[in-house]
C-alpha cells in the first residue's frame, strides 16, 4: 500500500508521517509537493501536521487553495482514504471535506502533551483494528484545535457514528470532547492528536500504529 | 455609544501575516493586490451617560495601554452612537 | 565618495571612542562617510567584535579530537561518528527581549536557528536558558510575569512553527534580572560531516546572492543597542524592534538545504546582528577576498531607504551566499520553488575591499580584514569581583524540615517548569527520547543509532559568590547531568552574560568566570566550540549577577532513557558519590538560603573535580549496564529536593530512607554539594561493585515505597509525609505565579 504525504510550505510533521509509515508500518511512502496537480499512484493520502503558510489568516485557510487540494478532493470523492492530522485536519475542515471548524484552544496557549483518547467507532478504515472503547494515548501539540460546530452538525456526527475519537482529558475545550471525525462516506478522517508520534517504543508507545495498521488492513480487504 | 478600535502593526514593522496573505491572493489571480496589512478589530460597548470627551479619553488610554503594543503596533478608533 | 561632515556628536552617537575613530581614519586614510561610520560602529560594537572579552576568551580550550570547527564560524561542529556531525551554539537575545519580550525571544530563536542551518545542518533541537525578575515581587512582579509570559510565548511561537523541538532548558528568578531578563537560546543541528558549508567568500567574479525576506528599517543599531546599558532613553529606540516570521524561516531552511545540494554554493552566512554589513565583510575577510555589492538590487520592503539604513538593517530571515559563477540559475530555481526572493546583488573581487554602491555610486569602501578582524581589543582593568554578600553565615535553621522542603519545592526556581515547556512542541521530528523535565534532554539520530544528550546550566548565585568556582560548578553540573542519563560529555558552548565591563569589579567577574570555565572545560574534556558574550546587562546602574551559562553536549547509544522518577516499590535507593560535606559558609548560595533564610552569603559548594569525574564515569557505567531504574543528579535543593522530584513520577512511588550523618538537618537535607547522583536499583550489589571500581562512595539510603516520603537521620525523623503534600506545590507553583 503506497501512502502519499502532502508537503505544504510550512508543513513540519511531513517527515514524521513519512517515517511512521515507511519505517514503523513498513509500507512505502512518498512526498507530494503542494503544487503537484496529481497524486500519482498512491493508495492513501496523509495531510500532515505543521503550520502551512505559517497558519496565517486562519489555520489551513491558504493551503486549501494549493493545486494539490483539487486532486485530493477528487481522490476523496472516488473513495480514496484521506487522513488529516492536526494542521491536516484544519485543512480538511477549511476545504469542506469535513464539517465544523477549529478555533483557538480554550486555554489560549499552545499545548504539547500526551492525552488519552477513546475509540468511538471501529467502522472506518482508520480505526478498524482498534476495539470500540479502547483507550489510546497520543500526543497533542497545538494552539488552535478546539473543535466547534453547530448543534445540528454535532448531533448528526453522533447519530451517524462519525465521531472517531474523543478526548478523555480534553486539552483544548473541543465541543463534546471531539478529537477526530469522519466524513459521511467514512473515507476521510481528521484528528487533532498525532498518531505518527507514537509508532515505536522509543517514542514512548506504539499506540499510533493502530491508525496506520487499520488503513493497511482496509486496503488489503478492498483488494 | 460604541467604539471601534483598529490595531495593526506600524507601517515600518514587518507584517508576516499580511505578506503571506498578499502572496496567496496574488497567486490566486488577484493581481490588483499591491499590499495587505492585517490587524485586530475591537468593538467596545460603552455605558450610558459617558460623555463623548470622556469616552474618547478612555478609549485612547485603553487602546494605548492594553489593546495595542506601542512597541510595534499602532491604533486608531472611532466612536459611534 | 560624498563625505558628510562627521562631527564629534555623531561619533559619540555611534558609541565609538575618540581613539576608535582615529583608528578608522588611519585604516581608510581619510574621513569615513556617514555610511562607513555606521558600518564601523556596528562591526566594532561589543556585540560583534567582543572587544572587551576577546583577550580572555582565548583562555578557553577550543580543540579536541572530535572538534571539526571551533569558535569563529556561525557555530561549532563536532564529529559524532557514523559519518555525521553536529553543529551547535548558544546565543543571547537579552536586550531585545526586555524591549519586546515576545518578538525579542522569537527573533532570538530565529537567529540561532539560522546560525545552524547556514552551515548546512538541519536543526533538530532547541533549549533555552532564561532568567527573570521574581514573579512574586510586590513592586515589579507584574512586569516580570508579563516578560516571562511574552518570552515563553515568543519562543513557542517561533520554534513550534519552524518545526524544531524545544527539548529542555532552565529558568531561574532573581531580583537582579528585574529590568534585565536573560534569554539565551541553544540550537543544535545535524548533517553528514562531508557536507559542511562555511561562511567564506571565494573566487573573484563569483556572484553574491541575497535570499529571503525583504529589507526594512528593522532593528537598525540593534547591535550597538545590545552593547549599551539601558536607560530611559532606550525606549526611544523602540520603533526598530524586529518582527520574526518563522514561516519564512522554515521556507528559508528548506530552500537553503536544497540549494546546498546543487553543489553550486561556495559560501553562505546568515544576516543576523548588523545584517548585510556583517555578512559581507565577514565572508570577505574569512575568504581573504573583496566583496562588491550594489544596494539598488537589495529587495526592500520600504521605500526611500538610505544606504546607511540598508547596510545596518537587522531585518530577519535573510541570508547571503556566494555561488559559482555561471550556476546562479540552479540556485535561483530552488528559491523560486519555495517562493523566496533570491537576487544577485554583487560579486566577489580580488581586492580585499568591501565596496558598497548605491546605483553605481560608491558609498563605502573599507578593507574587509581590518573591518572584521582588526576591531579594537581592550585589556580592561579588572580588580576584585563585585560582591556585597557577607562571608559569615547568619543564624538560621530550626524550622520543620518538611515545611522547608515544601517551601523550596514551591519556590519559582525549583518548582516544575511544566507550565513553560508544555507550550513548546518538544516532540516534533519524533527524535526526542527524553524531553523537558529530566536532567538532560536526549535526541536520537535516526541515521546513526546514536543519541545526543544536552544540558544547560548557569547558577547565578554561585557565580556571584565566586565567579571562578561558580563557573566550574556550572560545567561540572552539566557534565553530571549528561552522565546521569548515560552520555559521555564531548563538547560545550557558552553564553557569558555580564554587566558593564568598563567597571573593573564587573570585568573581574567576567575574567574569573572565563578562567574557571576554561579550567573545568579542559578538565572534563569539553572544549568550547563557540558561543556568545552579552555585556552591559545593567539597568540604571544596577548590574545582573554574573551569569555564565554553559551548554554541554554528550554522546550515547540510542536506547530507552533512564528517567528521574522511581518506578517500583522495594528498590534500593542509592546515593552515588556519598552524602557529601558542607559547612555553613558553603551553604550560603543554596536554595535553602534563598527561600528559607532569604539571604545570600559565603561561598558556593566545594568542588573536587577529580572525584566529580569519577562519579560521572561510574554513573555512565551503571546506566549502560541497565542497573539504574531511575537516576537524578543532586543540584538545587540538594538531597531532599532530589528525593522529592524522584517521587513525583506517574507511579506514585516515594522513598523511605535513613541516613547516618553528623551534619545538622538543614545542611544534610539541603546542601548543594556536587558529585552526587540519586539512583534506584534492583541490583544494588552490582551498582556497588561499579562504584568501588571507580573509587566512588555509594551510600545505601533506604528503599522505595508507595505514596510517602520518609527521611530519618539515625532515629530522628526529619520528614514524614505523603508525596502529594510536596507534589501539589511543586507542580502548580509557577502557574499560580503567572496567573
Amino acid at each position: 500500500m503506497r501512502f502519499g504525504v502532502i508537503v505544504f510550505p510550512g508543513s513540519n510533521c511531513d517527515h514524521d508521517a513519512w517515517y511512521a509509515v515507511q519505517n514503523n508500518l513498513g509500507q512505502p511512502a512518498e512526498f507530494i509537493w503542494h503544487r503537484s496537480p496529481s497524486l500519482g499512484q498512491v493508495d492513501a493520502v496523509i495531510l500532515p501536521g505543521g503550520f502551512s503558510y505559517g497558519d496565517y489568516l486562519r489555520c489551513g485557510a491558504i493551503a486549501k487553495f494549493s493545486p494539490v487540494m483539487e486532486a485530493v478532493r477528487r481522490f476523496a470523492a472516488a473513495g480514496g482514504p484521506v487522513l488529516g492530522i492536526c494542521n491536516g485536519f484544519q485543512i480538511l475542515v477549511e476545504t469542506g471535506l469535513l464539517p465544523g471548524a477549529l478555533m483557538r484552544n480554550a486555554g489560549l496557549r499552545f499545548v504539547c502533551k500526551r492525552v488519552r483518547l477513546r475509540v468511538e467507532t471501529t467502522r472506518s478504515p482508520f480505526t478498524s483494528e482498534a476495539e470500540k472503547g479502547q483507550v489510546l494515548t497520543f500526543p497533542v501539540a497545538h494552539g488552535e484545535c478546539r473543535y466547534v460546530a453547530d448543534e445540528r452538525t454535532l448531533d448528526e456526527l453522533e447519530a451517524e457514528d462519525r465521531v472517531a475519537l474523543r478526548y478523555l482529558d480534553n486539552p483544548n475545550g473541543s465541543l463534546r470532547d471531539i478529537a477526530g471525525i469522519l466524513n459521511r462516506e467514512r473515507n476521510v478522517m481528521g484528528l487533532m492528536p498525532h498518531p505518527e508520534r507514537v509508532t515505536e517504543p522509543l517514542m514512548g508507545s506504539n499506540d499510533g500504529l493502530t491508525i496506520f495498521r487499520s488503513m493497511a488492513a482496509a486496503f488489503a480487504l478492498a483488494r | 455609544m460604541k467604539a471601534r478600535v483598529f490595531v495593526s502593526f506600524k507601517t515600518t514593522v514587518l507584517d508576516p501575516q499580511g505578506q503571506t496573505v498578499q502572496s496567496a491572493l496574488n497567486g490566486l489571480g488577484y493581481h490588483g493586490v499591491a499590499g495587505v496589512r492585517q490587524g485586530k478589530y475591537f468593538e467596545i460597548a460603552l455605558s450610558d451617560g459617558l460623555s463623548p470627551e470622556e469616552a474618547r479619553r478612555q478609549i485612547d488610554a485603553m487602546a494605548r495601554d492594553v489593546l495595542a503594543n506601542p512597541v510595534i503596533e499602532e491604533y486608531r478608533f472611532e466612536l459611534i452612537e | 565618495m560624498s563625505t558628510a561632515t562627521i562631527t564629534p556628536e555623531l561619533i559619540v552617537q555611534h558609541q565609538l571612542s575618540e581613539s576608535e575613530y582615529r583608528k578608522i581614519v588611519s585604516i581608510l586614510n581619510r574621513e569615513p562617510t556617514y555610511t562607513e561610520l555606521g558600518i564601523f560602529s556596528v562591526m566594532w560594537s561589543e556585540h560583534c567584535s567582543y572587544k572587551s572579552s576577546r583577550l580572555h576568551l582565548k583562555k578557553l580550550p577550543t580543540g579536541g579530537a572530535r572538534v571539526l570547527q571551533g569558535p569563529g564560524e556561525n557555530a561549532g561542529i563536532v564529529d559524532i561518528g557514523g559519518g555525521y556531525a553536529i553543529a551547535f551554539k548558544i546565543e543571547s537575545h537579552n536586550h531585545p527581549s526586555f524591549i519586546e519580550p515576545f518578538q525579542g525571544a522569537a527573533t532570538g530563536v530565529g537567529g540561532i536557528l539560522r546560525d545552524i542551518f547556514t552551515m548546512g545542518a538541519r536543526p533538530i533541537a532547541v533549549m533555552d536558558s532564561l532568567r527573570f525578575g521574581r514573579p512574586d515581587d510586590p513592586v515589579s512582579g507584574a512586569r516580570n510575569r508579563r516578560i516571562l509570559d511574552g518570552v515563553v510565548s515568543g519562543i513557542a511561537h517561533y520554534g513550534n512553527c519552524f518545526g524544531v523541538p524545544t527539548v529542555g532548558g532552565e529558568c531561574l528568578f532573581e531580583p537582579c534580572y528585574d529590568g534585565n531578563p536573560l534569554v539565551n537560546v541553544f540550537a543544535l543541528g545535524i548533517f553528514p560531516k562531508d557536507q559542511i558549508f562555511y561562511a567564506r567568500a571565494s573566487g573573484a567574479g563569483n556572484p553574491v546572492i541575497y535570499v529571503g525576506a525583504k529589507t526594512g528599517r528593522d532593528g537598525i543599531h540593534g547591535a550597538s543597542m545590545a552593547s549599551a546599558e539601558f536607560s530611559e532613553e532606550s525606549k526611544q529606540k523602540r520603533p526598530n524592534v524586529q518582527v520574526g516570521d518563522p514561516f519564512m524561516e522554515k521556507l528559508l531552511l528548506e530552500a537553503c538545504l536544497e540549494a546546498m545540494r546543487t553543489g553550486a554554493i561556495v559560501g553562505i552566512q546568515d544576516m543576523g546582528a548588523a545584517g548585510l554589513t556583517c555578512s559581507t565583510c565577514e565572508m570577505g575577510s574569512r575568504g581573504g577576498v573583496g566583496v562588491e555589492i550594489d544596494l539598488r538590487h537589495v529587495p526592500q520592503r520600504e521605500t526611500g531607504m538610505s544606504p546607511y539604513e540598508i547596510m545596518l538593517s537587522e531585518s530577519q530571515e535573510r541570508m547571503l551566499l556566494v555561488a559559482e559563477k555561471g550556476r546562479e540559475e540552479e540556485v535561483f530555481a530552488v528559491f523560486r520553488k519555495w517562493g523566496l526572493d533570491a537576487v544577485t546583488i554583487g560579486q566577489v573581487t580580488g581586492d580585499g575591499l568591501l565596496r558598497v554602491k548605491d546605483h553605481g555610486r560608491v558609498v563605502a569602501e573599507i578593507p574587509n580584514r581590518e573591518l572584521a578582524d582588526e576591531a579594537p581589543l581592550y585589556d580592561r582593568p579588572h580588580s576584585q569581583p563585585l560582591r556585597r554578600a557577607p562571608m559569615e553565615a547568619p543564624v538560621f535553621g530550626g524550622g520543620d524540615p518538611g515545611e522547608d522542603l515544601a517551601a523550596i519545592l514551591a519556590s519559582p526556581d525549583v518548582a516544575s517548569k511544566r507550565w513553560i515547556w508544555q507550550q513548546y512542541d518538544y516532540m516534533v521530528r519524533t527524535n526526542t527520547v527524553a524531553g523537558p523535565g529530566g536532567d538532560a534532554a536526549i535526541v536520537r539520530i535516526k541515521e546513526t543509532g546514536a543519541s545526543i544528550a544536552m544540558s544547560l546550566d548557569g547558577n547565578p548565585r554561585f557565580c556571584y559568590l565566586s565567579p571562578r568556582e561558580g563557573a566550574r560548578l556550572n560545567v561540572a553540573e552539566c557534565c553530571r547531568n549528561l552522565s546521569t542519563v548515560g552520555a559521555l560529555p564531548v563538547a560545550a558552548t557558552n553564553c557569558l552574560n555580564f554587566g558593564n565591563p568598563e567597571r573593573p569589579e564587573i570585568m573581574a567577574q567576567l575574567v574569573e568566570s572565563i578562567e574557571g570555565m576554561a579550567e573545568a572545560c579542559r578538565f572534563f574534556e569539553t572544549p568550547i566550540t563557540g558561543g556568545n558574550v552579552s555585556l552591559y546587562n545593567e539597568t540604571l546602574g544596577e548590574g545582573i549577577y554574573p551569569t555564565p551559562v554553559v551548554g554541554v553536549v554528550g554522546l550515547m547509544k540510542t536506547t530507552q532513557p533512564v528517567t528521574i522518577d522511581f518506578k517500583s516499590e522495594g528498590r534500593a535507593i542509592l546515593l552515588l558519590g556519598g552524602l557529601g560535606d558542607c559547612d555553613e559558609t558553603r551553604f550560603g548560595g543554596t536554595q535553602y538560603a534563598k527561600v528559607v533564610v532569604k539571604e545570600l552569603w559565603g561561598l558556593p559548594p566545594a568542588l573536587d573535580m577529580e572525584y566529580e569525574k569519577c562519579v560521572h564515569a561510574a554513573a555512565r557505567e551503571i546506566v549502560a549496564e541497565g542497573l539504574a531504574e531511575s537516576a537524578h543528579d543532586l543540584s538545587d535543593g540538594g538531597l531532599a529536593v532530589a528525593l522529592a522530584e524522584s517521587s513525583f513520577g506517574p507511579a506514585g512511588i516515594g522513598a523511605d530512607i535513613t541516613v547516618e550523618s553528623r551534619l545538622r538537618p538543614e545542611l544534610l537535607l539541603f546542601h548543594e554539594g556536587p558529585s552526587r547522583i540519586l539512583l534506584s536499583s534492583a541490583e544494588p550489589g552490582r551498582v556497588a561493585r561499579i562504584a568501588e571500581r571507580h573509587s566512588v562512595e555509594l551510600v545505601r539510603l533506604g528503599e522505595t515505597v508507595r505514596g510517602r516520603i520518609e527521611v530519618r537521620n539515625r532515629e530522628v525523623v526529619l520528614i514524614s509525609d505523603e508525596i502529594g503534600r510536596f507534589q501539589r506545590g511543586w507542580e502548580g507553583a509557577l502557574e499560580e505565579y503567572v496567573r
